[in-house]
C-alpha cells in the first residue's frame, strides 16, 4: 500500500524536494474523503490546511448577492488547492466544495508553518511552489476577467470590425 | 462548389433546409443548392460568404461534415444586422453563397500524429469539420484530444455531439466554462487550464487552435511549456473580410490576406503579427 510519503514523493508539485523535506511534509498529512457537496474549506475560516487532490473534483466558490454561489475555478486529480495557509493572515479567501466524491491528502498548514519558520530551506522551497500556484490562479482570473467570449465584447468588436467570420468568435 | 469555378464574385443561390438553435445567440443553418447540383466540397477550416439578399454579405466558417456533400452547414453567432437576418430565415428561403474560400487545417498532414484541438467559444465551429474528418479516419491518427472552453454552461455548442463523441472513448474531450453556478458539475476555468490534463507526445503532436486571439496566445504559451514547437501549432485568424479572394485588401494582415492566405496559419508565420496592436 502506498503511503502519504510515496504520494508526496511522486507528485510533480513536490518534485526535487529533499527526502528530508518530503518526510517532514508527509508527516503533516492525512488521507481524507469528501462526499459530493461537502466543504473542504469555508471562506473566512482559519486556513490551517491545504489539499493535494488525489481523485475527484472540487470547486472554488464565492457567494455573491447577485448571482448566488459562483464557481471561480475547479481543481481536480493531481492538483493543489489552498494557498492561504502560507500567506498571512492565514484565512481561507474562498469556499472549497467537493463537486463529486473526492479523495485528498490534507496537509496541516499550521504545523508546516512552524516547521518552515525553523527550516528556512523548507520554507523557501514551499513558498516558491505556492508562488507558482498563486501566479497561475492570477493568470486564470485575469483571463476570466477579460470575458473573451462575452456578448458585449463581441458586439463591440463587430461594430469595430464588420465582416469578421461569425461576427465574432 | 461547382459554381464558384466560374466566377468567385457571383453568389450561387442556396435554400435554407433548416435553422437549429444552438444557444441563446448562436444558431446553425443548413443550406442546400437550389440548382440541383450534385453537391460541393470544402476543406475543414474554409469559409464562405453568405449573402442575405438585399441586406449584405458576411464571411462565415463552414461547420458541417466535409463528407456530407449535399448540405452546407454554418454555425453563426447572431451579433450584427446580417447575422440576425440569417437567424430569422425560414426553411425554403434563398440566400447567396460564394466560396468556399481560404486555407484549411492540416488534417491530412496530421495523420500519424497526436492531434490536439483547442476551441474557444464559437471557435469550435471551424474546427468541427476537423473532428468529423479525424473521427471518420480514426485509425490514421494517434491520440486525439478536444479542449473546449466557453463562457457559461448555456453557451456550450453541439452538446449532443460532444456527448456522443465522448461516449466513443477514442477521443479525449475536456470542456470548461469561464463562469458557472453551483449546480454545474463540470470544469470551471479558462481553456488553458485543460492543457495540463491531456497526454500527448510533444515531439509528434500538432495543435489546431481557434478562438479569441487572447485565448489563442495563452494557449500557445502553455503548449510551448509542454514542448510543442511553433511549427506544430496552427491558428485561425479573423479580420475584416469583403471580397473573400484577396482583391479588396480589407483583411490584410501584414504580408497576408486572411481570406486568401488564411484564415488558418501555421503559428510561426504569424507569431510576430499577433503581437502587433491594431494590425
Amino acid at each position: 500500500m502506498r503511503t502519504i510519503e510515496d504520494l508526496i514523493k511522486e507528485h510533480r508539485f513536490f518534485k526535487d524536494l529533499s527526502s528530508e523535506h518530503i518526510e517532514t511534509i508527509a508527516g503533516c498529512g492525512k488521507n481524507m474523503v469528501f462526499k459530493s457537496g461537502e466543504y473542504l474549506a469555508r471562506e473566512g475560516n482559519p486556513a490551517d490546511q491545504f489539499y493535494v487532490i488525489r481523485q475527484g473534483k472540487v470547486a472554488i466558490d464565492i457567494v455573491t448577492v447577485e448571482k448566488g454561489t459562483v464557481i471561480v475555478q475547479t481543481v481536480q486529480d493531481g492538483e493543489i488547492v489552498g494557498w492561504s495557509w502560507i500567506i498571512e493572515p492565514y484565512y481561507w479567501r474562498f469556499d472549497v466544495r467537493a463537486v463529486e466524491t473526492t479523495h485528498a491528502v490534507a496537509l496541516d498548514g499550521k504545523c508546516l508553518r512552524g516547521k518552515c519558520e525553523k527550516d528556512h530551506d523548507l520554507g523557501y522551497a514551499l513558498l516558491k511552489r505556492f508562488s507558482g500556484v498563486l501566479a497561475r490562479r492570477l493568470e486564470v482570473a485575469r483571463l476570466q476577467f477579460l470575458d473573451v467570449y462575452g456578448v458585449q465584447q463581441g458586439q463591440a468588436a463587430v461594430q469595430k470590425t464588420k465582416g469578421k467570420r461569425h461576427g465574432t468568435k | 462548389m461547382a459554381r464558384s469555378k466560374t466566377d468567385p464574385m457571383t453568389p450561387a443561390i442556396f435554400h435554407v433546409k433548416r435553422v437549429i438553435r444552438e444557444t441563446e445567440d448562436t444558431f446553425t443553418i443548413e443550406l442546400i443548392p437550389s440548382n440541383g447540383t450534385t453537391g460541393f466540397s470544402f476543406k475543414p477550416g474554409q469559409f464562405t460568404m453568405l449573402y442575405v439578399l438585399g441586406a449584405g454579405e458576411v464571411p462565415i466558417s463552414i461547420s458541417g461534415d466535409p463528407f456530407e456533400k449535399r448540405c452546407l452547414t454554418h454555425t453563426i453567432r447572431s451579433v450584427g444586422n446580417v447575422t440576425r437576418l440569417l437567424q430569422k430565415l425560414k426553411a425554403g428561403e434563398g440566400i447567396g453563397v460564394r466560396g468556399p474560400f481560404g486555407s484549411a487545417w492540416p488534417v491530412k498532414a496530421s495523420q500519424g500524429r497526436d492531434v490536439i484541438i483547442v476551441a474557444g467559444g464559437i471557435g469550435l465551429a471551424p474546427l468541427r469539420p476537423v473532428l468529423y474528418t479525424v473521427l471518420k479516419n480514426r485509425k490514421k491518427y494517434n491520440r486525439i484530444s478536444l479542449l473546449y472552453g466557453t463562457r457559461t454552461p448555456e453557451d456550450i455548442l453541439y452538446h449532443q455531439e460532444l456527448m456522443k463523441w465522448r461516449s466513443q472513448f477514442d477521443i479525449d474531450i475536456h470542456v470548461t466554462v469561464d463562469q458557472a453556478g453551483k449546480s454545474w458539475k463540470g470544469n470551471v476555468g479558462v481553456v488553458t487550464t485543460l492543457i495540463s490534463r491531456i497526454a500527448f507526445d510533444s515531439t509528434q503532436a500538432v495543435a489546431l487552435i481557434c478562438g479569441p486571439e487572447v485565448m489563442m496566445r495563452f494557449t500557445i504559451q502553455e503548449f510551448r511549456q509542454r514542448g510543442l514547437n511553433n511549427e506544430d501549432m496552427y491558428v485561425s485568424m479573423e479580420r475584416n473580410m469583403k471580397c473573400g479572394i484577396g482583391f479588396c485588401g480589407h483583411c490584410q494582415y501584414g504580408p497576408y490576406f486572411i481570406c486568401k492566405d488564411g484564415p488558418v496559419f501555421r503559428y510561426d508565420l504569424v507569431e510576430d503579427l499577433m503581437k502587433v496592436e491594431e494590425i
